[in-house]
C-alpha cells in the first residue's frame, strides 16, 4: 500500500491538493527508554508534487515537520480528471511515489 | 615500462569505476540543501539561507496557528501571503534545534498557501519568510506550547 494519500479538489477556480504521507520524521534526538539510546534520524527530504507533468511544488524538508506530514496547496485552476501526483524519497534513502486525479 | 604503465592505469580506472558503483546514490539525496537544516540558532539559519539580503516584515502574510498548542509535536500551521508572485515559501520555528522547518518551491501556476503541522520543541515564534524574484518578506507569531496539555 502507499504511505501517500492525495485528495485533489476543485473548488471554483482553483484546486484544493491535500496530501498525507505515512512516515515517522524521527530526528534523531529522541531517546528510546529502553535502550538509552537515540533512535536513528529518519526523515523525508524532498517532496516534489506535479500537475500532469509540470512540477508545481518543490518542498525540501527537515526533521521539524510532524510525524505523518501534512500538508495542503492551492492550485489557480486545475480541472476534473487532471493528475496530481506526488512524490517523496527520504534521508535513508527510501522513496514512493503516487497520483490521483482531480474531483 | 610501457605494459606497466598501462596495468597501472587500468587498475586506476578500474577503481574509480568500482567506486563509482559502489558509493550508495541515494534517490534524489543530493537535491536536499543540508546546510539549511544544521542545528544552530535562528539568526545563523536565516544568514546561511539568505546571506546578507534584506528581509522585509509584511503585513501580507497571515499564519494561521493555534495560541495555545497543546502538543508541540503536531502544530498545525497555515500560511497564506497576499503578496504577488511568491516563488518560495520559507517555514521557520525560532526555539527548535533545527530553525528550517521546510521550503516550498512554489510554481507560478499556485497559491502563495501552504498548510503544514510542524513541530515545537517549546514555547516559541512560527516564522515565515515569502521570497519574489525581488525581495524577501517576513512575518511571526507566537505559539504557546504547553507539554501537560491543561492549556495554562
Amino acid at each position: 500500500m502507499s504511505s501517500i494519500k492525495i485528495r485533489a479538489k476543485l473548488l471554483g477556480e482553483a484546486t484544493q491538493i491535500r496530501i498525507l504521507i505515512a512516515h515517522p520524521m524521527e530526528t534523531g534526538r529522541t531517546i528510546d527508554p529502553q535502550t538509552r539510546q537515540s533512535f536513528a534520524a529518519h526523515f523525508i527530504q524532498t517532496m516534489t508534487v506535479r500537475h500532469n507533468s509540470d512540477v508545481i511544488v518543490q518542498a525540501d524538508m527537515g526533521s521539524g515537520v510532524s510525524k505523518d506530514p501534512y500538508f495542503a496547496f492551492m492550485l489557480n485552476g486545475g480541472q476534473l480528471g487532471d493528475i496530481i501526483s506526488v512524490e517523496w524519497s527520504d534521508n535513508k534513502g527510501q522513496h514512493d511515489s503516487a497520483s490521483e486525479t482531480v474531483k | 615500462m610501457a605494459l606497466c604503465h598501462r596495468r597501472r592505469l587500468f587498475f586506476k580506472q578500474l577503481s574509480g569505476l568500482l567506486a563509482a558503483v559502489c558509493l550508495p546514490v541515494p534517490y534524489a539525496h543530493a537535491l536536499w540543501p543540508e546546510k539549511h537544516y544544521a542545528a544552530s540558532p535562528l539568526d545563523v539559519t536565516l544568514k546561511q539561507l539568505f546571506e546578507d539580503k534584506v528581509i522585509l516584515p509584511s503585513d501580507q502574510i497571515d499564519i494561521n496557528v493555534p495560541l495555545i498548542a497543546e502538543n508541540g509535536a503536531v502544530v498545525p500551521v497555515t500560511v497564506s501571503a497576499t503578496i504577488p508572485a511568491v516563488q518560495k515559501i520559507y517555514l521557520l520555528v525560532d526555539k527548535n534545534p533545527v530553525p528550517l522547518v521546510a521550503e516550498f518551491a512554489l510554481s507560478e501556476k499556485m497559491q502563495a498557501v501552504v498548510s503544514a503541522r510542524v513541530k515545537m520543541a517549546q514555547t516559541g515564534d512560527v516564522w515565515v519568510i515569502a521570497e519574489t524574484a525581488m525581495a524577501l518578506y517576513s512575518a511571526s507569531t507566537n505559539v504557546k506550547v504547553t507539554i501537560g496539555g491543561c492549556g495554562g
